[in-house]
């Protein structure tokens, strides 16, 4: 029994809806300018001042100058840019990129943008302020030069913190909601009070608190802003409806967030300058709303209790706000841009679940979030939805309606697992029951987490070749020397090599995202952020600098599925039944099992033997080189090799896989995650905090399978690597029980970041009353046997065949990417080729 | 625990099936038939003898001598799905009846360990014999295709009476909750008055309150290449969805019958 009784009927869609969707996806989103050079303004006229302060004062010039703008027919209002879905840019994390990329950035396959000749020369003069000052520019200093080394040799990419800022946190929106900004700053007055000038931590802790004041000042000002241009509007406009609704939301900007909510409707505008504002002070992606369900219902509760509000405008402006979360938007890096594909920006929100004392609390607004994303049918916000024994099955129908009509949400998340993973890592039990999703998968405690959940992704193949090398990459020796792999005699030996691999890449790993970490503290503080996370207030200092009361750093290690295929494989035909020898399997690997190699390893291959060369005295010029390259090419594709390499890839065919439900295997597979998640625990951030691991790769698995040479499970170089904790692609056959009993063997409570698994149905599978009774029984048995989180693409293939032939028409078209939804038609042609190949489950 | 080791021969097993029975169910399907539909779906299902069967161009033997103990092994891996869903083990062939120690056995192992049970099957087997499983099947989905025994002899190779007799008193025993299914088969059985004369006999039978309408497919086309045969059915294309939905609201009207389309 739960601690509510629900309302969860259903309401429908206002024409308002379709209209705020057409109009935001009327073009291709834009770059604007207006950020960056209001940011370097300020900047120029602080060079003296703390960092914090300097923070402050900008994040108060940006919100005193940028322009605004409300949009046709908006209730909720707040932009970012002008144009609708643009971006701005964050020159103090790093620049260089986006002026390499201003001619291609219009027109690359991975979220595209707009940028006009203006804006580059208004960035182009501001970016010549920012040389030698980002915090990338510094956590390149701060690393090891191994550690870069690594990075340049694609073991791992910290790139998502190096490039952009941290977001990846839930702050306390119940808090603004209920004392507004107003209430903050009176706090951090208090503090300030409390303050002594002798004390040996005044200089930075008076700072901080000051900037505190000055930010929260800041966004009262620019929603004040907002109060008069919708006035001004109000004032012009004809049409007596909106007029009013002008009106009030003038009303709603003068009083919310500066001071608390009244009712459900300020609520919502509060919850929106709180959600949109922490996107303009830093480029942190995953700013997560989390449980807004829980947050937003005793504002809901009292205004339809009292009679102010009736169900269908809550409904309308919940709506307003889920197309807002898409107005929203960020510019990556060429790479990253592919990574994390589909312009998402990871703003989970939750609905469901337990309250501190274990109690189900799923109410009205829980039914009406997953209404609301039926009515928008867009990637934002990225919904979950919490499971446990004491959710309502009506609700998990209902979501599974969701996921039905094939939009790729809601995620879901069991709690079972979740709850004791958290209380294991130092939450304690009734935090533990309050957690929320940050971005994709990543749990934690809402407003008392620095989490540093997308910290880096660790390619967990990239160590294997390095036992094949004995730590040599492309003819650098990298990485440790594990000895000459042919010289093996038992598998322990081998597998104790991989994991010397992988300790020693780990620790590089840990060395350049502390690197970052510091840089981040040091650069780039976050003082309008840091006042709604505790205990940074009362400790008088930033997120950035150690103020949450939980600090961790969360880097994702991807291609399990692989390597328990791949250690599998050798395990069985080397050691075991010893029907290839190492030797062979070694060649196999190089000459990409004889399928012909890319171009890239070919050249590399060939500077590897000119070096050779070189070093043995010879002289190697260009001629050489040309005959060099063609001797590797016909070796590498010389009938021989290719028989031989066939003849491998049918005896790595008949090798068990993981993902088909056999015991043995699948416990393998959980060792070999162990080998990623066991060493990492034992690592500590600059913030006080551990480092705790995750298993999925975004969209990583693909760019990142491109950078990776053949694999031991018969993966041809360059090709994807298997999708969070899933199966290799194609190579679960048994179906979705099968697959799902597989992963559910893995140890899903110490990846507490999160682990990712991801099933792809065919509509006619959820078809039906029974179809959706099935679906929510799929889910909950994987859950019983203790799976972290859930995900679905319902789709057919050939509606994705034709979205790839027919972009135009399948503009809207939303399909489940690891861990977030994205636009398809807006993914690269690989990743899109990807999603099609996956196995498709049920029917 | 005899009745663990008894022998059987299976051709494949289906697991996460959704549309045959309730809930999420591992369907074991038996090798052999009594009856030679053009439009089967799974020919190579009808011998029992093994064969082999080229598959994406491989050859593939179909056909395994297995036991109940080792079929059970595979059953019990879903066995969380079907605490959630309800569901469980399902016969389906072939013909179960073909091998009726093995299919008895079967559905007994799955009752004795608290399992749904369900079998598809045509009722083509001496009366005997289908009651002694009876005691052990939830769900009996009963194929009848035809009222007339000529055109069911000319489709099927088999007149229809000893099926229509069985399927009177498979109802009568009141031991299992009896489903009429059809397959709708344009060419034999497709008319509203020969769906209507199938769906007047099933209300007639003891307590049967549903039937299914299973439109023909064309998915099991490519079997018959891969196995050297020749596909009758080449030209015939599926019913629409209005078409069935026609067949349906007929079915209903006549018997009162709740009536699906699909399984």
């Amino acid at each position: 029994m739960g601690l509510y009784t629900y309302n969860s009927e259903r309401i429908p869609k206002t024409g308002r809806i379709d209209r705020l969707i057409d109009h935001l996806f009327e073009k291709l989103p834009e770059i604007e300018s207006a950020r960056a050079v209001l940011l370097t303004e300020s900047y120029k006229a602080t060079e003296n001042e703390p960092i914090i302060i300097r923070r402050a004062k900008a994040f108060e010039h940006i919100l005193k100058n940028i322009p605004i703008i409300i949009r046709d027919e908006e209730l909720i209002v707040g932009s970012t840019t002008i144009a609708p879905r643009g971006c701005q840019t964050y020159p103090e994390f790093s620049y260089e990129w986006l002026e390499a990329e201003f001619e291609t950035v219009a027109t690359r396959a991975a979220d595209p943008f707009y940028i006009s000749e203006e804006a580059k020369q208004d960035l182009r003069e501001v970016h010549r302020y920012w040389k030698g000052k980002t915090t990338s520019e510094l956590a390149t200093a701060y690393m090891a030069p191994e550690a870069i080394r690594a990075i340049d040799h694609n073991i791992f990419t910290p790139g998502n913190y190096f490039y952009n800022g941290v977001g990846h946190v839930t702050v306390q929106y119940e808090k603004v909601l209920a004392v507004g900004y107003e209430g903050i700053i009176a706090e951090a007055e208090a503090e300030l009070a409390r303050c002594s000038v002798g004390d040996g931590d005044y200089a930075k802790r008076s700072h901080f608190l000051g900037a505190v004041i000055i930010s929260c000042k800041a966004a009262i000002t620019y929603a004040g802003r907002y109060a008069r241009l919708a006035g001004e509007e109000a004032d012009k406009c004809r049409d007596p409806q909106r007029k009013a609704e002008l009106l009030k939301i003038a009303e709603n900007c003068s009083r919310v967030p500066a001071r608390g909510a009244s009712g459900f409707y300020e609520a919502c505008q509060s919850f929106w300058f709180v959600q949109q504002l922490l996107q303009i002070e830093s480029s942190g992606h995953s700013i997560s709303p989390g449980r807004f369900d829980q947050y937003m219902y005793p504002y809901y509760r009292k205004d339809i209790d009292e009679g102010r509000l009736t169900r269908e405008f809550a409904q309308e402006l919940m709506d307003c706000i889920w197309v807002k979360l898409n107005d929203l938007n960020k510019c990556r890096d060429a790479a990253s841009a592919e990574g994390f594909a589909g312009y998402s920006l990871f703003q989970n929100l939750i609905a469901g679940g337990q309250n501190r004392e274990g109690i189900d609390v799923t109410n009205d607004l829980s039914f009406m979030c997953i209404q609301a994303s039926m009515h928008v049918m867009l990637p934002q916000p990225s919904f979950s939805v919490r499971v446990w024994n004491g959710t309502p099955h009506e609700f998990l129908v209902r979501a599974a309606e969701l996921t039905r009509t094939g939009v790729g949400l809601p995620a879901y998340y069991n709690d079972e697992v979740i709850i004791p993973s958290l209380v294991s890592r130092g939450l304690t039990l009734a935090e533990a029951r309050e957690y929320n999703i940050i971005g994709c998968v990543e749990p934690q405690k809402a407003g008392k987490t620095e989490g540093w959940h997308d910290a880096a992704f660790f390619n967990m193949c990239r160590p294997l070749e390095l036992v094949f090398s004995n730590g040599a990459d492309n003819g650098e020796q990298i990485s440790i020397q594990t000895g000459n792999v042919e010289e093996m005699k038992t598998f322990e030996e081998f597998y104790d090599a991989y994991k010397a691999q992988m300790n020693y890449n780990i620790s590089l790993l840990v060395n350049a995202d502390n690197a970052i970490d510091v840089a981040h503290a040091e650069r780039c503080p976050l003082p309008f952020l840091s006042c709604m996370v505790d205990d940074c207030v009362k400790r008088g200092k930033s997120v950035q600098e150690g103020g949450a009361v939980y600090n961790f750093t969360g880097p994702q290690g991807f291609g399990v599925a692989n390597m328990a295929d791949s250690l599998y494989a050798v395990k069985k035909l080397v050691f075991e039944e010893k029907k290839v020898s190492m030797a062979d399997y070694k060649e196999a690997l190089l000459t990409n099992y004889g399928k012909g190699l890319d171009p890239v390893t070919l050249s590399e291959m060939t500077v590897q033997i000119a070096e050779g060369l070189r070093a043995s005295g010879a002289e190697v010029g260009e001629k050489e080189i040309a005959v060099i390259l063609q001797s590797v090419k016909e070796a590498s594709e010389s009938p021989e090799v290719r028989a031989k390499g066939e003849k491998l890839l049918e005896m790595i065919e008949e090798v068990p896989k993981f993902g088909n439900d056999i015991p043995e295997v699948d416990a393998f597979a959980r060792d070999v995650a162990y080998t990623y998640t066991r060493p990492l625990e034992t690592f500590r951030n600059p913030r006080g905090g551990m480092y705790q691991a995750g298993l999925y790769p975004v969209s990583a698995n693909v760019p990142l399978g491109a950078q990776t040479g053949a694999t031991p499970d018969g993966r041809l170089a360059r090709t994807p690597v298997a999708d969070g904790v899933s199966p290799s692609a194609g190579k679960d056959v048994n179906g979705p029980t099968a697959a799902a009993n597989s992963v559910s063997r893995l140890d899903h409570y110490i990846a507490s970041n999160g682990t990712l698994f991801n099933q792809k149905f065919h509509p006619s599978a959820l078809s039906g009353r029974d179809g959706l009774e099935n679906f929510v029984a799929l889910i909950r048995a994987y859950f019983d046997q203790k799976g972290s989180h859930m995900q679905f693409n319902v789709v057919s293939r050939e509606t994705l065949l034709d979205a790839q032939k027919n972009p135009d028409k399948y503009k809207h078209l939303v399909v489940r990417v690891a861990g977030y939804s994205a636009l398809f038609t807006t993914l690269s042609r690989s990743l899109q080729d990807d999603i099609i190949n996956r196995t498709e489950q049920g029917f | 625990m005899d009745y663990m080791k008894t022998k059987g021969r299976i051709f494949d097993i289906q697991r996460f099936s959704i549309h045959d029975g309730k809930g999420i169910r591992t369907i074991v399907f038996l090798k052999g038939c009594v009856l030679r539909c053009r439009w089967c779906c799974n020919p190579e299902s009808q011998e029992y003898d093994i064969q082999t069967m080229t598959v994406q161009g491989k050859e593939k033997v179909i056909g395994e001598d297995t036991t109940v103990e080792a079929v059970m092994e595979i059953v019990e891996k879903d066995r969380p799905y079907y605490r959630r869903s309800g569901g469980g083990l399902t016969l389906s062939g072939g013909e179960s009846l073909c091998q009726p120690d093995f299919a008895g056995a079967l559905l007994k192992a799955a009752k004795e360990r608290g399992m749904n049970t369900a079998m598809e099957s045509m009722g083509c087997a001496p009366y005997e014999v289908i009651e002694g499983i009876l005691p052990y099947l939830d769900q009996y989905l009963m194929d009848i295709k035809h009222t007339d025994p000529g055109k069911h002899k000319e489709f099927t190779g088999r007149t229809n009476e000893l099926m229509l007799e069985n399927a009177g008193k498979i109802a009568d025993s009141g031991m299992t909750d009896l489903v009429i299914r059809v397959p709708v088969i344009p060419g034999f059985n497709d008319r509203a008055d020969e769906i209507e004369a199938i769906a007047k006999f099933a209300a007639g039978l003891n307590g049967v309150k549903k039937m299914h309408l299973l439109p023909y497919h064309r998915l099991g086309q490519d079997k018959y290449d891969g196995l050297g045969r020749e596909y009758l059915m080449k030209d015939v294309l599926p019913p629409t969805n209005e078409y069935m939905q026609m067949l349906q609201a007929s079915a209903v009207r006549v018997s009162g019958l709740d009536c699906q389309i699909g399984g």
